[in-house]
């Protein structure tokens, strides 16, 4: 009980914003077209959800952020693991990550479109390609930062070098990792919105674009909310998974 | 609260190994030259021998030719610098917002009890999902871009400065006001300071995510400027164009972020960092 209090006194702002919205619509100082009023919007909510259509398309959009997001991680780590232990995939993959990492990756949209069309797979590779930098970096980063002395033991007590990489590199460097995951997981959903605003048949991002074109702004504010939402309940969630796989470690 | 802390802390924490050009060092950065010219010499054969079709990658000379003509022409430095200014105005605009924010939450209960849940929930959020209603409310040209670019930029910068604010050490803090400080002059030259390698994380966190969003906005919105360009020159088909402009923002981007990594080195040339 007193953990609900406590958390009620917390995000009693985000409650006095809501208020706030409510009021300013309700007194009539904003127009009804530029801030829906709040039930307005709940409504639209509902009924978006029982015709299906916010659950198609923010399933589409999170299969799409899914699979480019495990991409990435499963690429990105590999690659900045080897990077960081063999010195000829660092000098044949560090100049190519030093030119694409400070790329603003949005600019990719048009040739995703070009190569791929307006299917899903222009919104994965999209997806892939942001948030593959962050991980092989911090990957490259975690790697490099192992003390010798762990690996040299490991080695000296018999351990075949790829035993001494799953076993002793990957965990002494999963802080990193995991960390510059959590950037990724932010990318992937920046990437989503805005690459389904530019071309898609279908998503959270294209449902946002075409409610608004058509001036249905209750319906558009619903799905803007529920993004946001979804965005920070994958922090959230993301943030519990990684602090359980780093129990392990002395705090 | 602690989580933001600890993340932005990590770089200064480990010591890292002193950097002397090392004999190998040459060496590594002729090889790592030598990728790139091998990649681009790729490029150049394989369009040039048909192996690919035109369309879907064009001739790494033909985009650099393009490239040249609209230099001639003026016409990339009005898109680049559109583009820049666009970026540039909203990031700054963001840290004259952010960065007193984030030092007052630190410092003023009322402010960080007001603040704090509202910047930890919209900081992971999309928050270019908010664009159609800036669109809505400022129209579509500059001033809806920039607010959206400065509300993508304000989060991770308002949470450095308050990150970096809290986690100054209690003592520099407590000896300055033995010797007579006044609070202000504590905050200028204690405070900001110690807080500074963290506020200059938070920028470099935010300026990457305001190029993306000032990328996009463009793209939706039409008009000039890289991504407008970029955008229209999909919508005709010209190939060329599209990876002619990626190249210019390839570009932009990084000197932008070499800038924003020398400008921390000098401002922190006095920091155990710069030592490093």
């Amino acid at each position: 009980m007193r953990r609900v209090g406590a958390g009620l006194v917390r995000y009693a702002p985000v409650l006095i914003l809501f208020v706030a919205w409510e009021a300013l619509t309700a007194s009539g100082l904003v127009s009804n077209v530029m801030l829906p009023n709040l039930s307005a919007v709940g409504a639209a909510f509902l009924e978006m959800v029982a015709s299906g259509e916010l659950l198609t398309n923010a399933a589409r959009s999170l299969w799409r952020a899914a699979v480019g997001l495990a991409a990435a991680i499963g690429i990105g780590v590999t690659a900045g693991i080897l990077m960081a232990r063999y010195r000829p995939f660092r000098l044949v993959f560090n100049p190519i990550v030093q030119i694409f990492y400070p790329m603003p990756k949005s600019a990719l949209i048009p040739v995703m479109m070009i190569w791929f069309g307006l299917g899903d797979m222009s919104k994965i590779a999209l997806i892939f390609l942001g948030c593959l930098l962050p991980v092989v970096v911090s990957s490259f980063n975690g790697a490099r930062g192992v003390a010798p002395a762990l690996t040299w033991s490991a080695l000296s007590l018999g351990a075949t070098p790829r035993r001494v990489l799953l076993d002793v590199v990957l965990p002494a460097a999963s802080p990193e990792i995991l960390n510059g995951i959590r950037t990724a997981v932010a990318f992937a959903f920046i990437l989503m919105v805005s690459s389904e605003f530019v071309i898609a048949k279908d998503g959270l991002g294209f449902l946002i674009s075409s409610l608004g074109d058509g001036g249905v702004y209750p319906a558009m504010f619903a799905v803007i909310l529920t993004v946001a939402v979804v965005g920070f309940a994958a922090d959230r969630l993301y943030g519990a998974f990684a602090r359980r796989q780093l129990r392990w470690r002395e705090p | 609260m602690s989580a933001a802390t600890a993340t932005a802390a990590a770089p200064g924490a480990q010591p890292r190994p002193r950097r002397t050009l090392r004999p190998g060092l040459v060496g590594d950065i002729a090889a790592q030259t030598a990728v790139l010219l091998a990649l681009a010499a790729t490029w150049e054969i394989v369009t040039r021998a048909g192996l690919v079709h035109p369309f879907l990658l064009p001739r790494l000379s033909d985009i650099l030719a393009r490239i040249w003509t609209d230099a001639l022409s003026g016409a990339v430095f009005l898109d680049l610098g559109l583009t820049l200014y666009r970026a540039l105005l909203g990031f700054s605009i963001a840290t004259a917002i952010g960065l007193p924010l984030g030092v007052l939450m630190a410092r003023s209960k009322a402010v960080r009890w007001f603040f704090d849940p509202l910047i930890s929930i919209g900081f992971p959020m999309p928050k270019i999902s908010f664009l159609p209603i800036f669109i809505l409310w400022f129209d579509i040209y500059d001033t809806s871009k920039i607010i959206m670019i400065t509300f993508s930029c304000l989060f991770p910068i308002v949470s450095a400065a308050y990150a970096g604010t809290m986690g100054v050490d209690r003592w520099p803090v407590w000896s300055a006001r033995s010797f007579g400080a006044t609070e202000n002059q504590i905050l200028r030259e204690v405070v900001l300071p110690m807080a500074l390698p963290q506020i200059l994380t938070g920028l470099q966190i935010a300026l990457p995510v305001g190029l993306i969003t000032t990328v996009v906005t463009e793209m939706l919105m039409g008009g000039r400027g890289i991504g407008g360009s970029m955008i229209s020159a999909g919508r005709f088909a010209d190939s060329v164009g599209v990876f002619a402009g990626i190249v210019e923002v390839a570009v932009l981007g990084f000197v932008v972020i070499r800038l924003l990594v020398m400008l921390r080195a000098r401002l922190l040339s006095w920091h155990a960092e710069a030592r490093a």
